[in-house]
């Protein structure tokens, strides 16, 4: 009896029942490259001679575009190139897309039972749709493209049930940072996570998908969530193509159960230097910060922007501290400034950019200087991940790093004043 | 197939950014990328490395970003193999992908020694002591000793060229 993963390679690689261990050549439905990974699949993919199967490339620049210098001005235009000379409908230039994980759920590449792969790790992110997706390497990106499949080795699955109602300012990424602080950034290595239990039932498309996001944050191939209405609403009018949402089996062979209880899981930080060293927002209150960093796929939706909106109204960025605040996505930018929040937050006087990966690997738009300290609502705070080598950064909600740009320290939001 | 090399040692949880940091990431060539190869953490690396030398780490080597520069900077310092208690998915992917050997295994080591991988046996021998691992599974061990995935999808087109032309 299978888990999804398990399903859904199985039905990819044309077999009735796979095994975890197993190694299976599956048919992929779309395979991603963004700007940093595209360049060297394309070098590698002109070495096939071949056509690229067109409906299942999708190429979305991100992570430094605009381009910051020259070199990534070169690496986009490879990009741009590469789609002109295989007539790929499926790039995405720059003003009309976002964050390439945000932008393939919300074009519609991205829906229940499909298997995606992406050259970027956070690919994992479309698991929250019930899809098996998981992040590849530059070279087998370029062989997908060409050949349509690739290799995968089927992975046992964790089991992961969380129950309740969670508190006020608890969000999907106080969930995952809980988990990865149980079970560590190695915790979860080669398997699949899959997410149960009624807090995820009550959870947001959007906090489901910041938890999907750093499934591979815990080391897993991917982290799905079974899909519901929720996932079925968003994706009408939107999906392209027809979708079968897939279940595990009633009595699905798990490698492991973890439970958890919603109402155990405060606001929850990850220290540097990894995302697996945490600990209770309230617990940090003597951590000062130079910078709050609002953005990313793992937090940059318009729910994220709504909560920093909600506490940042009628309050001011602490005077140390910056905040810089990046939409994931040109529609997440246009729905917030429809609904007044980029106002909000800019009488907050935080900084507020256009869509890109930016600051979150350190790449520009927000880089840290030695010495400085950042709240973030990314993913990644491994040493220099956004900028010098000495800088830190403070993994958070987007509640916490509001609150805590208003107060200049790490500050759990129950605890500013009405 | 037998090798031998001088060991450089690091511990756990190693990522690709300690690996190859993100502002280096606007090439795929791995010569270039090497030359930063962890810079902000071992920033002697680069300049001391042979081809040849063997990197032996602790668990969850290679975590982190999916990006294959990090694979491609060792290829290009001319590391032969890195031995580790466990690898990061797409890392190990990565670099079974490229032709870059790894080895599964918990190696007493410090910098410097020389280690000896018996691929073959699945043996590592080094300052006299002995360390079994378990060998790939055929399907990669193929795909690592026939020039990679590059080989392996240029072998599948020409079969695929093949069939279509025996059909048409
Ligand atoms: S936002 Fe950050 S984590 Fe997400 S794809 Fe971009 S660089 Fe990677």
């Amino acid at each position: 009896m299978a888990t999804i993963s398990e399903k859904i390679l199985a039905a990819k690689s044309g077999r009735k029942k796979v095994e975890p261990g197993e190694i299976v050549e599956a048919e992929v439905d779309y395979v991603m490259v963004n700007d940093v990974t595209g360049l060297p699949a394309f070098e590698v993919f002109e070495k096939f001679n071949a056509q690229p199967i067109r409906e299942k490339v999708v190429l979305i620049p991100d992570h430094y575009v605009p381009n910051k210098d020259i070199a990534s001005a070169e690496q986009a235009k490879a990009m741009r190139e590469f789609a002109k000379k295989y007539k790929l409908q499926n790039y995405f230039e720059v003003g009309r897309a976002g964050v390439c994980h945000q932008h393939m759920i919300e074009q519609g590449f991205v829906a229940p039972g499909r298997l995606i792969i992406g050259a970027d790790s956070h690919t994992c992110s479309h698991g929250a749709l019930g899809a098996f997706s998981t992040g590849v390497g530059s070279t087998e990106a370029a062989s997908a493209m060409a050949l349509g499949k690739l290799w995968f080795k089927v992975p046992e699955t964790q089991k992961f049930v969380i129950n309740g109602k969670p508190g006020k300012y608890v969000m999907g990424k106080d969930i995952i940072l809980h988990i990865i602080g149980d079970i560590g950034v190695d915790g979860a290595l080669y398997k699949a996570m899959e997410f149960y239990g009624s807090t995820i039932e009550l959870l947001s498309l959007a906090d489901r998908i910041s938890i999907s996001n750093m499934a591979v944050e815990a080391g897993a191939k991917t982290g799905i969530i079974s899909p519901d209405k929720k996932v079925f609403d968003y994706l009408k009018g939107r999906v392209r193509g027809k979708y079968r949402p897939v279940y595990a089996d009633k009595n699905a062979e798990y490698a492991e159960t973890f439970t958890y209880e919603a109402s155990d899981i405060p606001c929850t930080v990850a220290r540097p230097f990894l995302p697996s060293n945490t600990a209770p927002a309230r617990e940090l209150g003597g951590v000062s910060i130079d910078q709050a960093y609002l953005g990313s796929c793992t937090n940059g939706r318009i729910e994220d922007i709504r909560m920093a909106a909600k506490i940042l109204k009628g309050r001011k960025v602490h005077k140390n501290v910056r905040m810089i605040v990046v939409p994931a996505s040109k529609q997440i930018f246009e729905q917030a400034m429809k609904e007044g929040l980029i106002k909000i937050l800019m009488d907050a006087n935080a900084y507020v950019s256009g869509p890109t990966c930016g600051a979150c690997l350190g790449g520009y738009m927000g880089v840290l200087a030695s010495g400085e300290r950042c709240i973030s609502s990314t993913n990644r705070n491994f040493v220099g991940r956004m900028g010098h080598k000495k800088s830190e950064v403070y993994l958070a909600n987007p509640a916490v790093v509001a609150a805590s740009a208003v107060t200049g320290r790490i500050t759990d939001p129950g605890e500013l004043k009405k | 197939m037998k090798i031998k090399g001088r060991v450089w040692r690091f511990g756990d949880n190693i990522d690709t950014d300690q690996i190859i940091p993100a502002e280096y990431l606007v090439t795929g060539d791995s010569e270039e990328l090497a030359k930063h190869a962890f810079e902000k953490v071992r920033p002697e690396f680069a300049g001391k490395v042979r081809k040849g030398d063997i990197i032996v780490a602790g668990k969850n080597f290679g975590c982190g970003s999916s990006r294959e520069h990090a694979a491609r900077a060792l290829v290009g310092s001319g590391v032969a193999c890195v031995a580790a208690a466990s690898f990061a998915r797409i890392f190990f992917r990565n670099s079974i992908n490229i032709s870059l050997p790894l080895v599964e295994c918990v190696v007493d080591a410090e910098d410097g020694d020389e280690i000896e991988i018996d691929f073959g046996r699945g043996s590592i021998e080094v300052n006299g002591r002995h360390f079994a691992f378990k060998p790939l599974p055929k399907f990669l061990q193929n795909l690592l000793g026939s020039g990679g995935l590059i080989e392996y999808t240029q072998r599948k087109l020409g079969r695929k060229a093949h069939e279509l032309a025996s059909q048409a």
